[in-house]
């Protein structure tokens, strides 16, 4: 049988290696091949992709959090304490055989590939930050997505307006029980870009990233700079980190640089930086976008519908889509046949992203992670919904590739809802108002055309991606895994 | 000079077996004499941090109280017998060789690997054995930097 072990203890230099000898020379004994990734402070060599697809089974012997677990989901798994490991290795090893015996390796699951299959290099390397943020930030988007998905079922689309539940809750009253659904919903969504910047900023440099990138995020969310705004704090707080941990500290303050002084002094640069940098010219640019948007009310409607398609996807809750979105609620106080054309057309293009990657990860499973896999089956209802968040973690992992395509889609869906004379009174709502929509049927072709558009530019973009990987050299870049 | 990882004055082939805390202070203080730790108190208080995490005794008589410290200026290895045994937690009862191994805050990969290498061995039966029956400081040391490779 071939094997995989992970070790890894608090300290990180002596029961990490002990347990991965103690492994190696058991299953030698008992006659199996093992492959052993210590996770300790000497650095550690990730399994390679085939190591990962011929393996039988996976021991996890550690007492800290083992590092990127998900490239293990496909493979039956024995973990223990990492002293148990260097005790008890021959045990380990047996149940680790047993377990292989009794289920074996899912290998129609492709592990994890698509996401760690990185060569050497500068952009893959930002792939993986960025798909670490992604990890996280994935449940929110999925547990607070369809909260909200189900606040705006139970309650209709104005659910949005309803008072605080702090400020009343009838136990007996259904809105209020939406009401509740839709604002908790809405406080995990707040907490998507933090997440997201956060952790990007910790897969960068540990721990001590993790303040700066998450206050760096905070800050992308009160200057509205949206998501596109959370990877650059994110980047930055990483970066910034990283940097920092190279300075010579004095030996008086040494124990108190990662828990004090680099988190500090990072916050406060990170947070500056998007307050000052990015936040003010941000505002500025947004209030410019409108005004030129409301310069355009009188020209081509199918064309306006198209660009404004094109807003709604680029950066998905960020400026641009809120200056689109903003831009048709403020026309629908005016009544006007127009203004109810473009509401419709926004929404519709907001619909179609999520719908779009749903699909694609349906048709075309290798080409996304297990984790995007799975956040494409909430992506459906998310898309329904009119949720466009749901395409956040896509777009956050593989934004070049992602972002143009569901741009492209949106555009033709916009166009297409204009063209089909579509009309919309509420705001929100996504499939719940369809009975609010005028003309519901060339609605729907609109949405589904975009859908099929972006879906079909996200496969044939990735993978063309993915045999630019196949063809390089597939050595995942050594990260030093300080777990100390 | 320092390259070494043990060095002979990190041995104590009679370690003082009343307490941990008696064990451990004595080699601290050996690595503290050899100048590869610069502050004796706050290395035992790191150590100490590192056992209440967890007791490191390991079955087989071995116990390895070790931390990262800022204390440290090289990665040192300092090496104890005990002929009864001083308790380090293990369920099998006391240890009987005692590993202190002393590594800096921040230190590079490369120092890092020499102590893999070394608590690599630390499972081996043989290397165990060897230090059992070994009869002088100097020849210790040799065998441990023999057997690291460094």
């Amino acid at each position: 049988m071939k094997l995989l072990a992970v070790t890894a203890c608090p300290t990180g230099i002596a029961h990490t290696y002990m347990a991965a000898e103690a492994l190696e020379v058991a299953a030698e004994e008992a006659g199996h091949e093992i492959v052993v990734e210590t996770q300790g402070s000497a650095g550690s060599t990730p399994f390679t992709p085939e190591q990962l697809a011929e393996a039988d089974a996976i021991i996890l012997a550690a007492d800290v959090e083992v590092r990127d677990k998900d490239r293990f989901a496909h493979l039956p798994t024995v973990t223990s304490g990492v002293k148990k490991a260097i005790s008890g290795a021959d045990q380990l090893v047996e149940q680790a055989v047993a377990a292989a015996t009794a289920a074996p390796a899912d290998r129609s699951a492709e592990p994890v590939l698509a996401v760690k299959q990185s060569g050497p290099g500068a952009a893959s390397k930002v792939r993986g930050w960025l798909m670490t943020g992604v990890s996280y930030v994935i449940p929110f988007v999925a547990a607070g997505g369809l909260l909200i998905a189900l606040g705006f079922a139970l309650g209709g689309y104005q659910i949005t307006e309803a008072p605080k539940v702090t400020e009343g809750f009838d136990w007996t009253s259904h809105l209020s029980w939406a009401a509740l659904l839709f604002q908790l919903g809405a406080l995990a969504f707040g907490l998507l870009v933090p997440v997201l910047s956060g952790f990007i900023a910790y897969a960068i440099a540990d721990r001590p990233a993790l303040v700066p990138g998450f206050v760096g995020g905070l800050v992308a969310v009160q200057t509205s700079a949206g998501f596109l705004g959370g990877l650059v704090s994110g980047l930055l707080a990483g970066g910034l980190i990283f940097w920092m941990k190279k300075w010579k500290a004095p030996r008086a303050i040494a124990g108190i640089m990662p828990v004090l002084v680099l988190p500090l002094i990072g916050t406060a640069i990170v947070g500056g930086i998007m307050f000052v940098v990015v936040g003010q010219p941000l505002a500025a640019a947004t209030a410019g976008l409108t005004n030129w948007l409301n310069g355009l009310s009188g020209s081509n409607a199918i064309l306006l519908g198209a660009l404004l398609g094109l807003m709604m996807a680029f950066d998905m809750g960020g400026p641009v889509n809120k200056a689109a979105y903003a831009f048709a609620v403020a026309g629908l106080s005016t009544q006007s046949q127009t203004a109810l054309l473009i509401m419709a057309a926004v929404m519709a293009a907001g619909m179609t992203p999520p719908l779009a990657l749903a699909l694609a990860t349906t048709v075309r499973k290798k080409l996304f992670s297990e984790v995007e896999r799975e956040n494409g089956r909430a992506a459906w209802l998310l898309g329904a919904s009119f949720i466009t968040e749901g395409a956040i973690p896509f777009a956050a992992g593989d934004p070049l590739r992602v972002i143009p395509s569901i741009m492209a889609g949106s555009a033709v869906t916009g166009a297409l809802s204009m063209a089909f004379g579509s009309t919309l009174r509420a705001p929100h709502g996504g499939i719940f108002v369809i009975p609010l929509i005028g003309n519901p049927f060339g609605y729907l072709v609109a949405i589904v055309a975009g859908t099929l558009v972006s879906a079909a530019l996200v496969i044939a973009l990735k993978s063309v991606g993915q045999k630019q990987k196949a063809a390089a050299e597939t050595v995942p870049a050594p990260r030093s895994a300080a777990t100390v | 000079m320092t390259d070494q990882l043990i060095t002979a004055d990190l041995v104590d082939l009679d370690l003082p077996s009343t307490s941990r805390q008696a064990a451990v202070t004595a080699l601290a203080e050996r690595l503290a004499k050899a100048g590869r730790v610069t502050d004796l108190a706050q290395f035992l208080a790191d150590i100490e941090a590192r056992e209440q995490q967890m007791a490191t005794g390991l079955e087989g008589g071995i116990g390895i109280p070790h931390c990262r410290s800022a204390a440290v200026t090289v990665p040192s290895l300092a090496f104890g017998r005990s002929a009864t045994g001083v308790d380090f937690g293990a369920e099998d009862g006391p240890a009987t060789l005692v590993f202190m191994i002393a590594a800096p805050e921040g230190g590079n990969t490369d120092h890092m690997t020499v102590l893999a290498a070394l608590a690599r061995r630390l499972v081996r039966k043989a290397f165990k054995q060897e230090l059992h029956d070994a009869t002088d400081a100097a020849a210790v040391a040799d065998y441990i930097q023999k057997e690291v490779g460094a």
